[in-house]
């Protein structure tokens, strides 16, 4: 098997699209999180500021979400095939609240009446946290492990995806998200709406750590297997410190008001947890509940070593270009957002 | 209702949807870029006026070409599994690569595009209109490579057996310049340009009609026609060179094309007929032996029929292919003729004489817009019964998790869905026309930013 610096293709690519779900949850998390926590802001001017914060941006955030669906076809079609099929009904909800999000953005503004705008904001609320909440789901499936039978095929009913583990990892999503947003959303807001987002923003991050909390103890209790990489190659061990400590940076910085920095926290965060998540996973991406020999992992679910060398020549030579465009996009925008933030 | 049927009802509605926006914001970029560049040699605010009216419709047709898109990204993954893990390989490189270098470059300037007319100089922002319009050029270049691979596969081999074959990448460059792309791209181009430049045609025209922003319509009327007549005739020679490309490669779509049965025979032509599959004849109104002279240039040179193909492996719906292509070989004669009338007149300086031709010109834009439907209707049904043609049939290329009732569900879903996005994209074009091009916030008088919420809903 070929390999750059001693790692395989599979393992590489593995890199690729964690990166890419990575940046699509710090990006999309926060304008995600600002919209589930719309339905706080009461007056009318917040929730149009609010709205417009985020104005510019949750678009573009969504690109990473399509790069990385694709890096995942890509890349490991069986379980790209596997998953999403087992997963039919949370990946339809997911695209069809994507779709109303984006309406409700677009009509609120549209029409001056009150029922209207209050329609469109719940809708764009609700959307906001589903959207949050499954993402959470279909990792906390992937997590728990599916199953997946001899033909890599998921043989599991249509239900099992609501179990409470999954659902507690998408309430943990949903507090990181919103904490996220709120911290995103103080940076660009004043007055009143910034005194509700203090408050707001500590709520949210009491939420999340409670959440977390239990998460954590109901995968040390009854998915102790995900801790195996963990004991074997014990130096790993600091990564899940680091996200511990960066989680717990989070609050002290609130309390500082340093927003800016407690947003890169959060981000951070995400990061992080991740990185667990994929040393917990590798190489194996879905285990399968049936049988261990039929889990889906980096090397059964992978394209032809040919097919990854020349996408991982296309990503070598994309990831400049993408950056340097952003770059550019981000000057050209640079500072403006500050002082252009409240005549929106 | 079974899984295969409801799977491909679903696949077939949401594409249709997705692919009303994708050529109209192709064919915009294409007049945004001439607007802007008229703009720059000229100084003259009147070309930076309409570059800023249709910005803001491409910004609509671009928002809802990306919340559709999404869908169908997903969907292969979730109704096609199995073909997901046979094409993976191959069609995954495609797919990556638009997201890499299509998505991202277009999505990047976009912002520019959009909200940067005053941040940046006018040649940087002009710079910015055209980094979105390639990237939307890009964007067609990966996904009709990977469909036409589906019609033409090249540079790979299969491995596996039965349901554990996958196809696998040998020769990259084979994969993307496979027998069909090269044409299919070039008419999936100009088909979206004369979406495009026939929707500026029409909300102009419109204008005229109504005695406003005249000036300004009447240039802009110009461009789009040059435009319109320009690719009307080129997407007849991209149309003939993949029929002609379909004979060699898929003779039986070709057969199904044209209602064509006995090998034996020489091959008409029909301007309309009517497919009868039980009694194998077509009856209208034909040019006997046309397609045997199309495509060998001899009225006497038979062409292989539908009946040297085994039952099972012929397309069945033969009528609505037959129907579904004549259709948009129609379309194109009739805007040949248009646009070719209209040139004429405008040669001849008296182009906005007619009011008649106007009215035309209004309505026309759904034209363009029905041929790009049907084209790829007859296109794909013609494929039939092959997902991937000659070695994956579409009955076996189904999700074995997925049941019949979750896919009624999610077609419900999207037909629910899909109906208010329909409604939403009517209302805020038809305020956006309403609108009209305005001066505000023009060079001159510009002093801040509009937000992103105006710029994108009016
Ligand atoms: C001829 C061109 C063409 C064709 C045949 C298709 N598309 Fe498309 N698609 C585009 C041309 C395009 C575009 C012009 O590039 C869009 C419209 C708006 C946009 O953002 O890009 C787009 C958007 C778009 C997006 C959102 C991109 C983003 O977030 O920027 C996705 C995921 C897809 N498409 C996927 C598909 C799939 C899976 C298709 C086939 C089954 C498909 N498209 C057919
Ligand atoms: C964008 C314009 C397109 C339109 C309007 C379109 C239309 C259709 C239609 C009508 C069908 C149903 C055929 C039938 O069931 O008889 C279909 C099926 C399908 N098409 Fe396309 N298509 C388009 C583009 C593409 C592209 C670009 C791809 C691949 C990248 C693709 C892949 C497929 C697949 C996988 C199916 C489902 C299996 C099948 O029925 O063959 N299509 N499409
Ligand atoms: C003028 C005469 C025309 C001819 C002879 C022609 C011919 C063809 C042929 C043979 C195909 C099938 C290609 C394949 O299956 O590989 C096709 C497909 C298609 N046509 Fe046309 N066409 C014409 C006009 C138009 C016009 C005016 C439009 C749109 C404005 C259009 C849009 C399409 C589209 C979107 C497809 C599906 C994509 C593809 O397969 O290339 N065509 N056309």
């Amino acid at each position: 098997m070929p390999t750059i610096l001693g790692i395989d293709y599979p393992t590489l690519w593995f890199l690729v699209v964690g990166g890419l779900f990575s940046g699509y949850a710090i990006l999309d998390g926060f304008d995600l999180g600002a919209g589930a926590l719309h339905l706080f802001f009461r007056k009318e001017e917040s929730r149009r500021i609010a709205l417009n914060a985020i104005g510019p941006v949750w678009d573009g955030n969504e690109v990473w979400l399509v790069i990385g669906g694709g890096a995942l076809f890509a890349g490991f079609p069986v379980l790209y095939a596997t998953l999403f099929s087992g997963m039919y009904i949370p990946f339809m909800l997911f695209l069809a609240f994507l779709i109303f999000r984006a309406v409700s953005i677009e009509f609120r503004s549209k029409e001056k009446m009150k029922w209207w705008r209050q329609m469109w904001d719940v809708s764009y609320s609700i959307s906001s946290v589903m959207l949050a909440v499954l993402l959470g789901v279909v990792l906390g499936n992937v997590l728990l492990g599916m199953d997946i039978g001899p033909s890599q095929e998921y043989e599991g009913n249509w239900v099992e995806f609501l179990n409470p583990y999954a659902l507690l990892v998408g309430l943990t999503t949903l507090a990181l998200f919103s904490t996220h947003g709120a911290l995103y959303l103080l940076m660009k807001t004043e007055g009143r709406l910034y005194a509700k987002l203090t408050i707001l923003a500590r709520r949210a991050m009491i939420f999340f750590i409670v959440t977390f909390a239990l998460v954590t103890l109901y995968t040390l209790i009854y998915i102790p297997h995900l801790t195996d990489r963990f004991k074997a190659i014990q130096w790993l061990f600091i990564v899940p410190v680091l996200a511990f400590l960066s989680i717990a940076n989070i609050p002290r910085l609130i309390s500082k008001r340093r927003y800016g920095q407690a947003f890169f926290f959060s981000g951070l965060t995400m990061a992080l947890l991740l990185i667990v998540v994929a040393i917990e996973l590798y190489p194996v991406l879905i285990l399968s509940t049936v049988d261990k020999t039929y889990s889906i992992t980096i090397y059964n679910a992978a394209s032809s070593s040919k097919s990854l060398g020349i996408m991982l020549l296309f990503a070598a030579i994309g990831a400049p270009l993408v950056l340097s465009y952003t770059a550019f996009v981000f000057w050209t925008f640079r500072g403006k957002v500050k002082l252009d933030e409240t005549s929106y | 209702m079974d899984v295969e049927i409801l799977s491909r009802l679903q696949f077939a509605f949401t594409i249709s949807f997705h692919y009303i926006y994708p050529p109209l914001s192709i064919g915009l970029g294409l007049i945004m870029v001439i607007m802007e560049g008229q703009y720059l040699r000229t100084k003259e605010p009147m070309y930076e006026q309409m570059a800023r009216f249709w910005t803001k419709i491409f910004a609509l047709t671009f928002g809802i070409g990306v919340a559709t898109g999404i869908v169908m990204e997903f969907e292969f993954g979730t109704n096609w599994a199995t073909y997901s893990r046979y094409v993976g390989d191959v069609f995954g490189s495609a797919l990556a690569a638009e997201g890499i270098f299509a998505f991202a470059l277009e999505s990047g300037f976009l912002g520019i595009l959009l909200f940067g007319w005053n941040r940046v100089s006018p040649r940087v922002h002009f710079i910015s209109t055209i980094g979105v319009f390639f990237g939307s050029l890009f964007s067609a270049v990966w996904i009709v490579v990977a469909n036409s691979w589906q019609q033409t596969p090249a540079g790979f081999h299969v491995v596996g057996e039965g349901m554990q074959a996958r196809a696998e990448i040998t020769d990259f460059w084979a994969m993307v310049f496979n027998p069909s792309s090269v044409d299919r791209l070039l008419h999936v181009w100009i088909g979206a340009f004369l979406a495009g430049a026939f929707l500026v045609l029409s909300v102009h025209a419109y204008y005229i009609l109504k005695d406003r922003h005249v000036e300004l319509s009447k240039r802009a009327f110009k461009i789009a026609l040059g435009v319109a007549t320009v690719f009307s005739l080129a997407q007849l020679a991209t149309g003939h060179s993949s029929a002609e490309g379909v004979a060699v490669n898929q003779p039986a779509k070709l057969a199904a094309l044209e209602g064509h049965f006995d090998s034996l025979t020489v091959a008409d032509a029909y301007v309309f007929g009517w497919v009868d599959k039980e009694n194998q004849e077509v009856t209208g109104l034909k040019l006997p032996g046309g397609l045997s002279y199309l495509l060998h240039y001899d009225f006497e040179t038979p062409v292989r029929g539908l009946n040297s193909f085994p039952e099972d492996e012929r397309p069945t719906a033969l009528n609505a292919i037959f129907q579904f292509y004549h259709l948009m070989v129609a379309i194109g004669m009739v805007l040949i003729a248009l646009t070719l009338f209209a040139s004429f007149l405008w040669w001849r300086g008296r182009l906005f004489d007619k009011r008649w031709l106007l009215w035309v010109f209004a309505f026309a834009v759904l034209l363009p817009n029905i041929a790009n439907q049907v084209g790829w209707f007859a296109a794909e049904m013609g494929r039939q019964p092959w997902v991937v043609y000659g070695l994956l049939r579409t009955s076996d290329a189904l999700s074995a998790a997925v049941t019949a009732n979750q896919v009624l569900f999610s077609l419900i879903l999207f037909a629910i869905i899909y109906s208010l996005l329909f409604v939403l994209f009517l209302y805020l074009l038809n305020k956006k026309i309403k609108a009209g091009p305005g001066t505000e916030g023009m060079i001159g008088e510009r002093h801040r930013q509009e937000g992103m919420a105006e710029a994108f809903g009016g």
